[in-house]
Order: C-alpha cells, then sequence, then structure tokens
C-alpha cells in the first residue's frame, strides 16, 4: 500500500485526489473489516465530505497540509465530534462526543481524512484487545492470533491495509505492543509532547497518544503534525512541535547504543535473535554497541500495576449513569450507579479499577501507591544513569510474536509480564520505538525498542530507519 | 503490607467503588489481587525512605490560564446527552444522603 | 452566649468562599450566578470523557491576595483529587488542595481586639446543585433529583481557623470580619444567602482546662445569624450529653433554621475513604516572589486598617461613632467619610451622616458623588442647613442626583437672614411672657423651649445658633 509521504504528495499535486484515496481505505475496509473486526464504526459519509472539501481546495489551487488526503484510522478512545467513541465499552453506548481531541483538530488542520474508530481493549486495558465489549479484533498477518493491545484495532487497520496511519494510545505499551505483533512501526512519545485533550483517560501520568504505520518516515510525519504544546492540557510540554521528519536520514555514526540486559532476559529465542542482530546492524551503521544492566526495569512491572489502575479507579469514577452513556436504573441513586458500572464494564476494567481502588485506600496507600511512585523515581534515575553511557538504548518490545487467542487470558498476571519492557519508558516519560526486525516463530514479525531520553524523538526516528533499511524496508 | 487480600477487604473495596460483585467474581478477584499484590512485595525489598515520589515525569510548574470566557456547550447538545433529563436538569433516581 | 457551670466551647471555622472570577476554576465557562440550568457548562466542568483542567490564573491571585490579607505564608502547592460518588460532582471526584495548600498559617485580628489563627487557605472546586423533587423539597423523603452544573467547577477557597473561638458572638465577629476581608480583597461579593460565602462549624465543650472534648461539626450554616444560633444550639446540647454523663459522637450535623435545631446528618465512619492522591492532570504551583510581591503590592488596606485610619482623628471616640466607623467600612463608604473629612467636615459629622444616611439607600451611591456628600455636609457646619434638613437633601441626592445647593433652594431650605429670627423670638417673648421671664431668671432649659418655638414657626429653617445668640442678646 502506497505510505502516507507518497499519497500527500500526489493528492496536493493532484496526481492523485483525496477522494480517490479515501476510496481505496473504504474498499479495503469493507472487503476485510467484517472478518477481522478492526473498526467499531466507519465514517464513511463525514470521512466522503472532508475528502471532498480538500479536492476543491486543491483544485483552487490551495496548499493543503503535510496529510493531504491522507486517511486515518482513530483509536475509539479518541473524542470525535459527533461520531460515536466507545472505548470498546458497554458503559459509553450511545454517546457521541460534543468536541474533538486536539490530536484530530490537529489532522483536519494538517488535510488527514479521519475514517473511522478502531477496537481497543476496554479503556485501553489490556494487551491482546480481547477486552473489548464488541469482540477481539484478528491479527491480520495471522488471524488465529492476537494483534496485540490496547491499541490492537489501530495497529491491525495499518497492517491489513486499510489505512496507512493509525493513532494509538500508550499507557504501558498499548501502541508498541501491537506494533511489533503486527510488523508496524509504533511510537510512544516524550509524556507532555502529544496533547491528551479528548483522550478518555486510563492513567494520566502515563497515556501518551502516538503513531502506528508501516514505515519510519510516516510515523515521523504523523507524529510532526500531533505534536506541540496545548494549552488545553496543563501537563502539555511549551514547546512547538519538534522538526522530526527531516531527521529521519542522520544515521547512527558515533552513537552509543546501550543494549540493556533487562530488555532482552526472559524474552523466547526469536525475540533475543532479532535484538541481538538488530544491534549487529546498528553497529555496522557507526555507532558503538554498549551492554548494560538497568536492574530498577524489572521493578517497574509492580509500580505500574499499582499507579495505572489506581489512577484508573479515579478516572473511571464518572461513568456513574448519571450525565451520559449507558444508565441502569436502580431504586436510588447509588443503587443506580452501582447497577449502571457492574453491566456496563468487562471484567479487566473491573478488575483494574479494584485493584486501584484498594491502592489507594485509607491505610493501604503508603505500602502500594506512595511506594509504586518512589520506584517510579527510581526508574527515572535509572534511566538518567544509562544515558551517561549511551545515547539511546536497545531492547525488544515484547517477549515473544503475536500468541493465540486465549493464551493469557484465563491468567491475568501473565498478561501483564508482557508488559515488562514498555513499562520503563512510560514510568519515565521517555519516548521509545517499536520497529519490526527480522522474523520469529511462525514466520511472524519481531519488534525490537529504541528507548530514548526525554524529547530524543529525532534520534530515535534515525536508529529505527537504519534497522528499516538493514532489515530489507527501505 | 505483607498482611493477605482478605474477601472482606474486596467486597468493602467494591463498595467504594460503586460495583457489585457476585459470589463467583468476589472469590476469583481476591486471589487475582491478591497474586498482582503479592508481586509488589518485591518493591518491599528496597531502600526508598531517601528517595521523592515522582507524580509527575516532568518538572512543568504554573500552568494556568487567563481568566477569560470561552463559549460552553449548547444547552440542546448538554441535555441530549442525558439518560435522563427534566427542566433542563439532569435527573436522578433519590439521593439517600447528603453529600459528605 | 456562655455557657455556664464551668464549661467553655472551642469552636473552629471553616469558610468556603466562591472566588469571583470570570471563569471557573479550569475551564473557561462563564462563573456567573442566576443563569439557566446547564448553560454554562463545558467538556471539562461536566468531566466528560477526555476534558482535562486547566487553572485559572485570576483564581490563584486571588487565593494569594485573601492569604497576605490572613498573613498567611504562600506556600509551593499542589492539587489532589478527593474521591467520592456523588451526582452534583460530575468526575465523582473533587480536584482540592491536600498536605500542600497555597497558604499556609496567618491569623486574623477581630474589632476586639481577640486573634483567632489560621491553620490553612486552600483552593478547590464546587460542586454543581441538586433540586429535590417529591416529598418536603429537601433530599430526605425525595423521590427523585434534578442536577444543575453552572456551579459546577467555581473556584473556591476554603479558610479554616484554628480551635480558637470561644464563644457564638466571638465566631460571628470572626465571619463577618473574615467577610469584609474577603470583600476588601475582592475575591468575593460576600453574598451569603446566595451561598458565595458558606461556613461549616467545628464545635465541641470542655471544662476549662481540660483537654479538647469530641467535636461535632455542623454544615452549611449560611447566614451570621444561623451559625450564631447553631453554635449556641450545639454547645448547649453536647454540655447536657455531658453533664448527664453521656458521650458525644462524632458527627457531622444539619442545621435547622425553621426548628432552631441540629440533627445528625452523618456519623463518621470508615466508608469516608476519600483515596486523596495527586491530580495528574495539574502541575505544581509554585509562585515565585515577584508574582507574590505583585499580589501584596495590589492589595488595598484591609477593613481593620481602614477602621483605624477613620477613627484615628476622633477626639472623643464614643461607642456610637465607633459603631458608624463599622458601619462605613462593612459597606465600603470610606471614600465619602475621607473626602469630606480632607474638605474640612469633622469626621463626627461625616461618619453618623455616612453610616445612617447612605447606609439607607446604597443603591443610590452611584447618584452621590463625593463632592455632593461633602457640600451638602459643609453647608450643615456652617450653619445654612439645619441637621434635618441635611439628611433629606442627602435623600433626595441618592434617590435623584443633582447638586445640593439647587435641592436645598427648590425645596426652600434657605435659612432665614438673622434679622428675621431676631423678628420671630421678638414675637414669641410677647407670646410668652412667662416662659421668658423664667428664661431670664436663669432657667437655661426653656432655650430649648424657644428654639423649638421658633423651628415650629420657621418649618426648621431657622438655625439653631442664631436663635440662641439672638435669645442671649435679648436677656
Amino acid at each position: 500500500m502506497k505510505s502516507a509521504s507518497d499519497i500527500a504528495r500526489d493528492v496536493q499535486s493532484g496526481t492523485s485526489s483525496a477522494a480517490s484515496e479515501l476510496d481505496v481505505a473504504l474498499a479495503q475496509i469493507r472487503a476485510r473489516n467484517g472478518e477481522l473486526n478492526i473498526f467499531l464504526y466507519v465514517d464513511e459519509e463525514g470521512a466522503q465530505r472532508t475528502a471532498a472539501a480538500l479536492d476543491e481546495r486543491i483544485q483552487r489551487g490551495e496548499q493543503i497540509g503535510p496529510l493531504a488526503g491522507v486517511p486515518v484510522a482513530l483509536k475509539d478512545n479518541l473524542c470525535q465530534t459527533g461520531i460515536p467513541t466507545t472505548c470498546s465499552s458497554k458503559i459509553l453506548e450511545g454517546w457521541r462526543p460534543p468536541y474533538n481531541a486536539t490530536v484530530i483538530d490537529r489532522l483536519l488542520v494538517a488535510g488527514a481524512v479521519p475514517v473511522g474508530k478502531t477496537n481497543l481493549d476496554e479503556f485501553a486495558m489490556g494487551s491482546s484487545t480481547e477486552n473489548s465489549a464488541f469482540g477481539p479484533t484478528l491479527n491480520p498477518l495471522d488471524t488465529s492470533r492476537v494483534p496485540g493491545g490496547s491499541s490492537g484495532g489501530s495497529a491491525a487497520a495499518v497492517a491489513a491495509d486499510m489505512t496507512p496511519l493509525a493513532l494509538g494510545s500508550d499507557t504501558g505499551g498499548s501502541i508498541r505492543q501491537p506494533a511489533a505483533l503486527c510488523g508496524l512501526v509504533g511510537v510512544k512519545p516524550t509524556y507532555g509532547l502529544v496533547s491528551r485533550y479528548g483522550l478518555i483517560a486510563f492513567a494520566s501520568s502515563l497515556d501518551q497518544i502516538g503513531p502506528l504505520t508501516k514505515n519510519v518516515r510516516d510515523a515521523a510525519l504523523l507524529l510532526e503534525v500531533i505534536a506541540g504544546h496545548d494549552p488545553l492540557d496543563s501537563t502539555s510540554l511549551p514547546e512547538p512541535a519538534p522538526s522530526l521528519s527531516s531527521h529521519v536520514n542522520d544515521g547512527v555514526a558515533g552513537k552509543r547504543v546501550g543494549l540493556v540486559r533487562e530488555l532482552i532476559d526472559g524474552a523466547d529465542a526469536d525475540v533475543m535473535a532479532s535484538v541481538e542482530r538488530a544491534a549487529d546492524a546498528l553497529r555496522e551503521a557507526g555507532a558503538t554497541i554498549v551492554e548494560l544492566s538497568v536492574p530498577e526495569f524489572r521493578l517497574g512491572l509492580s509500580a505500574y500495576y499499582l499507579i495505572a489502575p489506581a489512577e484508573a479507579s479515579s478516572n473511571l469514577a464518572r461513568f456513574d449513569g448519571v450525565r451520559y452513556g449507558l444508565r441502569v436504573n436502580g431504586d436510588d441513586v447509588t443503587s443506580m450507579m452501582e447497577a449502571t458500572r457492574t453491566a456496563g464494564f468487562g471484567e479487566e476494567v473491573k478488575r483494574r479499577i479494584m485493584l486501584g481502588t484498594y491502592a489507594l485506600s485509607a491505610g493501604y496507600f503508603d505500602a502500594y501507591y506512595g511506594q509504586a511512585l518512589k520506584v517510579r523515581t527510581l526508574t527515572i534515575n535509572a534511566f538518567a544513569r544509562a544515558y551517561h553511557q549511551a545515547d539511546f538504548l536497545l531492547g525488544a518490545t515484547t517477549p515473544s510474536v503475536a500468541f493465540a487467542f486465549g493464551a493469557k487470558t484465563s491468567d491475568p498476571m501473565a498478561m501483564y509480564l508482557s508488559d515488562v519492557f514498555t513499562i520503563p519508558s512510560n514510568l519515565a516519560g521517555e519516548p521509545a520505538i517499536s520497529v519490526p526486525f527480522g522474523t520469529g516463530d511462525a514466520g511472524l514479525p519481531v519488534g525490537v525498542q529504541l528507548l530514548g531520553p526525554g524529547r530524543s524523538e529525532a534520534l530515535l526516528f534515525a536508529g529505527a530507519r537504519v534497522l528499516e533499511i538493514a532489515d530489507g524496508r527501505s | 503490607m505483607s498482611e493477605p487480600l482478605r474477601r472482606e477487604d474486596v467486597a468493602h473495596v467494591a463498595k467504594l467503588a460503586r460495583l457489585i460483585l457476585s459470589e463467583d467474581e468476589l472469590n476469583r478477584f481476591t486471589q487475582q489481587l491478591s497474586q498482582v499484590l503479592e508481586h509488589a512485595h518485591d518493591m518491599n525489598s528496597l531502600d526508598l525512605a531517601n528517595l521523592v515520589a515522582t507524580a509527575h515525569p516532568f518538572g512543568l510548574v504554573n500552568v494556568v490560564r487567563d481568566d477569560v470566557t470561552r463559549p460552553s456547550l449548547d444547552h440542546d447538545v448538554v441535555i441530549a446527552m442525558a439518560p435522563d433529563a427534566q427542566d433542563g436538569r439532569f435527573a436522578v433516581p433519590r439521593i439517600l444522603g447528603e453529600a459528605p | 452566649m456562655s455557657l455556664t457551670n464551668g464549661w467553655e466551647m472551642v469552636v473552629g471555622l471553616e469558610v468556603h468562599t466562591e472566588l469571583k472570577t470570570a471563569t471557573k476554576m479550569f475551564c473557561g465557562c462563564a462563573n456567573s450566578f442566576g443563569s439557566l440550568p446547564n448553560t454554562n457548562v463545558c467538556p471539562v466542568c461536566l468531566g466528560l470523557p477526555g476534558s482535562l483542567p486547566v487553572l485559572n490564573a485570576r483564581a490563584v491571585e486571588l487565593a494569594m491576595a485573601i492569604g497576605v490579607a490572613l498573613h498567611s505564608t504562600i506556600a509551593p502547592s499542589t492539587f489532589h483529587r478527593k474521591n467520592y460518588f456523588y451526582p452534583d460532582m460530575p468526575k465523582d471526584f473533587q480536584i482540592s488542595q491536600y498536605d500542600l495548600p497555597i497558604n499556609v498559617g496567618g491569623f486574623l485580628d477581630l474589632p476586639d481586639g481577640s486573634r483567632i489563627s489560621i491553620e490553612r487557605a486552600h483552593l478547590e472546586e464546587d460542586t454543581g446543585k441538586s433540586t429535590h423533587l417529591g416529598g418536603s423539597g429537601r433530599i430526605h423523603g425525595a423521590d427523585r433529583s434534578l442536577v444543575d452544573y453552572n456551579r459546577s467547577g467555581v473556584p473556591l477557597v476554603e479558610i479554616v481557623s484554628g480551635p480558637d473561638i470561644r464563644s457564638s458572638t466571638q465566631a460571628r465577629d470572626y465571619a463577618s470580619e473574615l467577610r469584609g476581608i474577603l470583600m476588601a480583597t475582592g475575591a468575593s461579593d460576600g453574598r451569603m444567602e446566595e451561598g458565595s460565602m458558606r461556613i461549616d462549624a467545628n464545635v465541641s465543650v470542655r471544662k476549662v482546662g481540660q483537654p479538647l472534648g469530641t467535636r461535632c461539626e455542623i454544615k452549611n450554616l449560611n447566614s451570621l445569624r444561623s451559625l450564631q444560633r447553631a453554635i449556641d444550639y450545639e454547645a448547649h446540647r453536647q454540655t447536657v450529653i455531658l453533664e448527664e454523663g453521656g458521650r458525644v459522637r462524632q458527627e457531622t450535623r444539619h442545621w435547622d433554621e425553621n426548628l432552631a435545631t441540629t440533627s445528625t446528618m452523618r456519623v463518621k465512619e470508615e466508608a469516608d475513604d476519600y483515596r486523596y492522591f495527586r491530580e495528574p492532570d495539574l502541575v505544581d504551583l509554585i509562585p515565585d516572589e515577584a508574582w507574590q510581591a505583585r499580589i501584596r503590592e495590589g492589595l488595598p488596606p484591609m477593613p481593620a486598617e481602614r477602621r483605624s485610619m477613620l477613627g484615628a482623628r476622633l477626639h472623643e471616640p464614643s461607642d456610637s461613632l465607633l459603631g458608624a466607623v463599622s458601619v462605613v467600612v462593612d459597606l465600603d463608604l470610606d471614600a465619602y467619610v475621607s473626602s469630606a473629612r480632607d474638605a474640612g467636615v469633622p469626621a463626627e459629622l461625616a461618619l453618623p451622616r455616612a453610616a445612617n444616611e447612605l447606609a439607607t439607600d446604597l443603591g443610590g451611591l452611584s447618584n452621590l458623588s463625593f463632592e455632593a456628600f461633602t457640600a451638602t455636609l459643609l453647608m450643615e457646619r456652617s450653619g445654612e442647613l439645619s441637621p434635618t434638613q441635611a439628611k433629606s437633601v442627602l435623600a433626595e441626592l441618592l434617590a435623584s442626583g443633582g447638586e445640593p445647593r439647587a435641592i436645598a433652594a427648590k425645596k426652600g431650605y434657605e435659612q432665614l437672614e438673622t434679622g428675621a429670627v431676631a423678628s420671630v423670638v421678638a414675637q414669641l417673648i410677647e407670646e410668652h411672657p412667662d416662659e421668658w421671664s423664667r428664661y431670664r431668671d436663669g432657667d437655661e432649659k426653656l432655650a430649648q423651649f424657644f428654639i423649638g418655638q421658633v423651628m415650629k414657626r420657621t418649618k426648621g429653617q431657622a438655625n439653631g445658633k442664631d436663635v440662641i445668640a439672638e435669645l442671649h442678646a435679648k436677656r
């Protein structure tokens, strides 16, 4: 399928049109969505109107933005005016947001064409998209396997050639893990680089919106469009969007790459082999490989599974049947709230609300949540130490390639453990990219992960591009 | 922290979180949450006393906006979201107690 | 009221004041009272999924101004979430400051010279408002409730006093003085009847010198009168329980204005688990020295200072004059008094005229310039107008504006010439020979009789001093 940058170039030049590029996307969605269950909602009419308006402007000679006529898939936890937004939960049944997420406004300004909302683990809680109230999404590369999660729908939309670009959200790996499992580039940006306004929160201090794409250049292009200060998000970094796509081909000559033992240990042999070959490729491109151990990363999982549920338990309190979405009646307001929440939330969401409520409750706060916040400090310090020795870090994205449906659903802890390599970056608020490198078991793609200090996206894109070329994906 | 999680703790937490758990769920959650909390005990081995808790990854301070009005939502749009409404207000079944 | 039999009450007040900002605390919706329901709402203050709060700079500045006025330390602060489910709270948590409030410590001096310590004054957001249908219209017994979120997210400062208050009168004085301070800083309009200032009272009793007793919290007292009555009732109730050997239960109580009693609202229990944690959607608030200095320098004088400025030049500060000083400060009439005084009107005249005449028609102040007020009092001082006439001119000025001299002329208040007074006095001496001879024999009381008669005959247009001078001359 055509890359986003090619589509934008052709649409702007008149070689193609937004409408015809949209038709390609819609045709593929119609052909495969029934089987793969990727889109929860396709906004055909809205997308067609947007595309037609763009084509008209181009005919008048207007210069459209960098994503002119590029179809984009949106994870269904991003609010879009008038479009059903569900978080894959029954509790948001019937709700249509009266406002756009900042990222959607920026996509529209850049000339992109949002085509619809993609499936996810309910409220982004999960690593397989099996926790959706609307059924699992299938991995387009092997339909007996999961696409990863929680941004499984967005990853699958790109992997199935429905759209060249998709937005996901990453709280503990929810962009990078499905990118790895679907053979895509997935970026978790520096915390605060992309506005969270209009992203339905899972864990506010960890969530970031980011791109899922087929190639590094498109990822940089998309991130440039959505990044930059937003006055509607108090945690947004103060500076405008950095230039990223211009650095994609900077290479890694002279850079020090830290190969981190804790980001490989426990991975399957095929995954480990890919990471080692990635190290070789970076060395061949002129980087120095430094072997590092950062033991603190192991503690990240424990801290994460207290902090994220704690924040989630509070963020999800508002789904109480009073103002929007589902209401199940009750004799009094408390019974109504209980009935609504009990019927509206799925099991994984309830499990995490319970965990988070417990971690915050009187008598346990210091032992659990308080301790977890300190481990977060420890993680940040550990990263900082590693960056004395290396410019960026290398490791695996996931312990294994895409796994079969049902493999981990009965054991939440096993599912949680699959996030072990991605969590440290969220805890530290630092950027990380998953880029496909080689194949593993059953010919499935393997993702390797590049991690960098805050605001080092340009460096990570350059590293990812070196790997992309070495992997023969030019 | 080493106290095991009891079934009645889980029941109490469910009440706080406005969730009704079946007997089955109560048992399952007690076991599963215990497992996660057990895993969290590895943090106990650390001496964290001298560390400051991080509630936020970057040190942004004093992020404020000017006291200038922006348009509110259209009233009809607001009320259209309501599962139940009356007289331009959101309607709920009787409230049993005053706010704390 | 004070307690007898060796008991004393220990009271601390938590005063919630809505801040007089243009917009809400975390969004750009208008902060205004009395709009149609659910018209000043947006994704943020409705708690819609995905919305995020951004702090209103003006709310921070007003909170700092309150802190400066209360001699607090402005400290680095953070915001927390207080989690509990309630339909008038759109996110089912309230954003509030918790362990690190913006204002720490401080004190407030009362007019009687006592000092009440301030523990903290912190920022938080208000909730929406429920209307209850069915039953008596109160929450208990209602069938259904309706929620309006216009008030949701309105900025509040909660001012917590130390447990230093020892009588209900002192509690009222504290609340009244605080209200004056909040109005002077521009933080609040002080309208208790609209709920823009609400008070919770923590009340306990003990034998003098004994450790603190168990306290009860009385919620939502929204007038100074209710505050005083509720505290008296509650202290008495607790004393009776303890005298009978009982135990006071720690609980939240409701004040019923009609029954004049407090009753149990809710007992403190374990369910009060608010699961406070840092609000991850907001960053730390660390006002730097420059910002604090700007607030400090922009702060007008507080009521206590204004009272001492107004009272400073009184030769004999009688209770009634001091009362007038308080009224003038409470009603913000200082500028009238000081401009009259600067023009040579004695404070002894300007204060009562402002406190009594202007206070009766505050709505008319826009018609009355400082110059007109001063000119009227100067005419009264020089004897051109009698006190009665001066008051009547002020009333007219407040009602419809204008120029004092013209009003006096229109009302026919030009005072009689001395010659005319002399002829009236001569006439009266003729008509009342007995009284005149008793006056001549030294009965000074009769001077008043003649003055009264002159005034009656001249419809108040004579100057009393002229009359006395004439009487003396004729004696």
